[in-house]
């Protein structure tokens, strides 16, 4: 039995069980990897970068592009300067890419590595950008190097020429390339024109065509960036994983900014159509109220199966507290929201939420791990357990049905093409809870009850 | 990625073979070069890989929280008893316990487990930076054991410190730590090293070597707990499968234990018969030869019927491999000559120079052989070569498909076992399948 979860609840001051996140550099990697020609590369030791490319690759089913410093015992005692050097050299010369972004790694950053330094020393050539984040694996999670990696394009590159472009910023935070697509196809829609970072649709979520291309077609461009500092307004989605980014670009080329939670469900969707709506001034086109309408319309056809359903949902902080929102939409309790990052806004959200929906007895906590979630599970059941791949033990020990949703999904495929944010992904999200509760009950149900028509 | 070329300092890593033996001029076993998309791991990476399978043992992580979370249960390492090692333990390291050091914390972590589960045995993993901020995870490991009385091990696994070679070596200084305080009775029967259970392979040997009448004292580490390795050292002869990963157990075994090893391989039908008989041999059992000789040729019979089902698909089709040891890639040239299929590109991230000269010895005249290839290099060979499958583990198959290029992982994500005879069948059903899937036919269809 996959199940060494004690119910008794204990202190647990420094174990950590079953992480409910993993370290800032695989953050860096994704978001870097959303910009076009851009070589993510690992300050460290090349274990690092072995791990998050083999992790993007099992979430994403695409090849995740990077390079490594490879350091050595040398480079771990006198500074990783001269591996930096030689893997900047070896990187333009033989990979050819426009930028190179670098990520530091835990070892790197102990031992003091000062990349600002580095990277001025380094014979950067004509036309190309070497940009740096400095993501220390045991400060935040992976959230925070995405943030941090989002924050440093911006910091690196971005200039406000003193003419205004009227163009959008979107920061689409820690999503797939479906969610990417969803957000870009609304605010097309909606007339908007916008620069996204990053922007990995294209990239993670490439078609087949039968050639492997090392910097495949999607992605922001350097050039892009760049204007970002002639910006009207940026868009921050999701508090954790984008305002890092907003505040950047604000401070340095004064683009005023609004952060909004994840638009997964009706209300938020509907805050980022508004939002979307009050920069053009247009009207919201018929396309989009469509697709509200229909959403609220399944909401309506399923409600008797979701209301007052429990569920547990667990992963990356604006994730969680999207999908926290769309659930209490559906009429379902969110028991138990759990992410591993680290951050008070998360359960000060948490419990807004739950008392705009007037809802008692739920439990948010951040930095938890998925062994805690268990523990609660066990002292008190839920009917859904929503998030990543690594709640399938859980779901499996308690026989709870289970969607897998967020990141990393490592056991199934597709995911990543298809949206949870917007009307659309609130259908999808919809229906892929709806299925597994109404799979559940025919699975239990007596033959006498076994419907037909449900 | 039309225009890449070689990195030159790649070059001497790469070879084209020639008629006659070239003398083996290739270089390996070095690091990586800076600024490479290296498919290789780190120390930690080998560390844990090896050690993982020990089911009822807390592996705890110490360092900041990625080393734990990458390698949480990615391993199909399959148990018949606990399934504890499938959970994630670490000591997900904070910014004060880089400034302040992390002993405090390890020592908390590893009480907690102490008080909470009585657990006989707990290895401690030394990840980067733990050497760097000054933790003496040596000191904390003893008094923990001294005080629990259970066996606390450290695994000096720091990344930086060498390629996964090194971690192997690691782990394997950690199990003899654990197995050279006990002195089992002597016992007939052997020790099996380097299979993992992926996917149940050790289980597959245990039946082939019970099948013969040889016992099986313990097994490294696949399907392995604390009471069963403990025993190991009773044992007369060690046989070792994955030789990148166990050699220098079995040598310091030998060494220290008096237990003699041969190396085997279960990957094909000949290396999987004539492994069986050697066995047999080594320990001079002619009753257990004589049933290996019955049994071997009996299943090598049954399966040459299965192989030319399949022969007419998967004749003059060419493969490439690229796996992490030596002696997989030597089985499986084997393996596809075989099935009729020819290896044109063939890697390994861990290879030695004795693994190279072998493998140059099998292949036909300009094969490419390489070591510690990126991915531009696998694209380049392939491509000139034309290859039909590729055979490698989780970074690989992305890249494969790309290409348009079939896929089978021999690595942690393979889903049959692919040793033994029962393998031979897995494996070509596998490869067939993928080769002649339809799906290639839709690539390039014209709009």
């Amino acid at each position: 039995m996959l199940d060494y979860t004690k119910k008794e609840q204990y202190g647990r001051s420094a174990l950590r069980i079953n992480p409910a996140k993993t370290c800032q550099p695989v953050g860096a990697m994704y978001a870097a990897l959303g910009v076009h020609e851009c070589m993510p590369h690992s300050h460290g030791s090349q274990g690092c970068c072995a791990f998050h490319r083999m992790f993007l690759t099992r979430h994403f089913k695409d090849p995740a592009m990077a390079s490594s410093s490879s350091f050595t015992e040398g480079a771990s005692v006198f500074g990783g300067g001269s591996n930096l050097k030689t893997a900047a050299k070896n990187i333009f010369d033989i990979y050819k890419p426009k930028i190179i972004a670098v990520h530091t790694t835990c070892l790197s950053e102990t031992i003091g590595d000062d990349l600002n330094a580095l990277i001025q020393g380094i014979d950067i050539p004509e036309g190309r950008y070497m940009v740096h984040t400095n993501t220390p694996s045991y400060k935040g999670s992976h959230i925070t190097g995405f943030s941090n990696m989002v924050a440093s394009f911006i910091n690196y590159l971005s200039v406000s020429s003193g003419k205004k472009n009227g163009k959008l910023v979107l920061l689409p935070g820690f999503v797939n390339p479906g969610d990417m697509r969803e957000m870009k196809r609304i605010a097309k829609a909606m007339g908007v024109s916008y620069t996204m970072l990053p922007d990995t649709s294209g990239v993670m979520d490439g078609p087949m065509t039968g050639k492997y291309e090392m910097y495949p077609k999607g992605g922001t461009t350097v050039e892009e960036i760049i204007g970002l500092g002639d910006s009207r307004l940026t868009l921050a989605i999701g508090k954790f994983a984008s305002e890092a980014g907003a505040e950047a670009l604000k401070k340095k080329c004064g683009v005023s900014c609004k952060t909004l939670t994840m638009p997964i469900g009706i209300g938020n969707t509907d805050k980022y159509v508004m939002a979307l709506q009050s920069f053009t001034k247009k009207d919201v086109p018929y396309g989009i109220e469509e697709e509200r309408g229909q959403l609220v319309d399944i909401l309506i056809d399923i409600h008797p199966y979701t209301y007052n359903k429990k569920a547990a949902v667990f992963g990356d902080p604006d994730t969680v507290l999207g999908i926290a929102e769309f659930v209490l939409e559906m009429g379902m309790i969110p028991k138990y929201l759990v992410t591993g990052t680290p951050g008070d806004a998360f359960e000060a959200a948490a419990e807004s939420l739950f008392t705009r929906f007037g809802m008692e007895g739920c439990r948010a906590k951040a930095s938890g791990d998925l062994y805690e979630l268990h523990q609660w599970i066990k002292e008190e059941g839920v009917d859904l357990l929503v998030g990543g791949t690594h709640g399938k033990h859980i779901a499996r020990a308690e026989d709870i049905p289970f969607v897998r949703a967020g990141f990393p999904v490592i056991d199934r495929y597709i995911h990543s093409y298809m949206p949870l944010v917007g009307y659309k992904g609130g259908m999808r999200l919809a229906e892929l809870i709806t299925n597994a509760i109404m799979d559940r009950q025919d699975r239990d149900s007596s033959e006498e009850d076994f419907e037909m028509v449900m | 990625m039309e225009n890449a070329s070689v990195l030159d300092e790649r070059k001497e890593f790469i070879l084209y073979k020639q008629d006659g033996c070239s003398g083996n001029e290739m270089k390996c076993d070095a690091n990586s070069v800076s600024g490479a998309v290296s498919q290789r791991a780190c120390v930690y990476c080998g560390a844990r890989v090896v050690l993982n399978p020990i089911t009822d043992a807390f592996h705890i992580v110490h360092g900041p929280i990625g080393c734990a979370s990458y390698t949480w249960d990615i391993r199909g390492s399959l148990s018949s008893g606990d399934d504890l090692y499938r959970n994630s333990f670490s000591t997900d390291l904070r910014e004060p316990d880089i400034i302040f050091g992390g002993e405090k914390r390890l020592t908390a972590a590893i009480e907690e487990i102490a008080e909470k589960y009585q657990p006989k045995l707990i290895f401690v993993y030394a990840t980067c930076i733990v050497g760097v901020i000054g933790d003496d995870v040596n000191a904390v490991c003893k008094a923990m054991s001294e005080k629990y009385n259970m066996r606390v091990i450290p695994v000096k696994s720091p990344g930086f410190s060498g390629n996964k070679s090194v971690g192997y070596k690691m782990a394997c200084n950690a199990i003899m730590e654990l197995i050279s305080k006990h002195e089992p009775a002597k016992r007939k029967g052997v020790n099996i090293l380097g299979d993992f259970n992926l996917a149940g392979e050790m289980w597959i040997i245990k039946d082939y070597l019970n099948k013969t009448g040889i016992p099986v004292v313990s097994t490294f580490t696949g399907d392995s707990c604390h009471d069963s390795l403990i025993k190991s050292s009773g044992a007369e002869l060690n046989i070792v499968q994955c030789a990148g990963s166990s050699a220098y157990l079995a040598d310091r075994m030998e060494e220290e234990m008096g237990i003699p090893y041969i190396k085997v391989s279960f990957f094909g039908i000949e290396d999987t018969a004539s492994s069986l008989i050697r066995i047999a041999e080594a320990l001079k059992d002619e009753e257990a030869k004589q049933k290996a000789i019955e049994f071997t040729s009996a299943e090598t019979g049954k399966l040459q019927q299965f192989l030319a089902k399949y022969r007419k698909n998967l004749q003059g089709k060419k493969a490439a491999i690229y796996v992490g040891g030596g002696f997989k890639a030597i089985s499986l040239i084997r393996q596809f000559h075989s099935m009729g299929m020819e290896t044109v590109v063939v890697g390994t991230q861990t290879g030695k120079k004795d693994d190279y000269e072998i493998i140059e010895s099998l292949v036909n005249k300009d094969t490419v052989i390489l070591d510690d290839a990126n991915p531009a290099e696998l694209e380049k060979f392939m491509k000139e070569k034309g290859a039909d499958i590729l055979v490698g583990g989780v970074k690989e198959r992305p890249l494969a498909y790309k290409l348009g290029i079939a896929f089978c992982d021999h690595n942690h994500e393979r889903k049959h076992p692919l040793c033994g005879f029962d393998g031979v069948v897995n494996f070509t059903e596998e490869i067939n399948r993928s080769v002649n899937n339809p799906v290639w036919r839709y690539i390039n269809a014209e709009l």
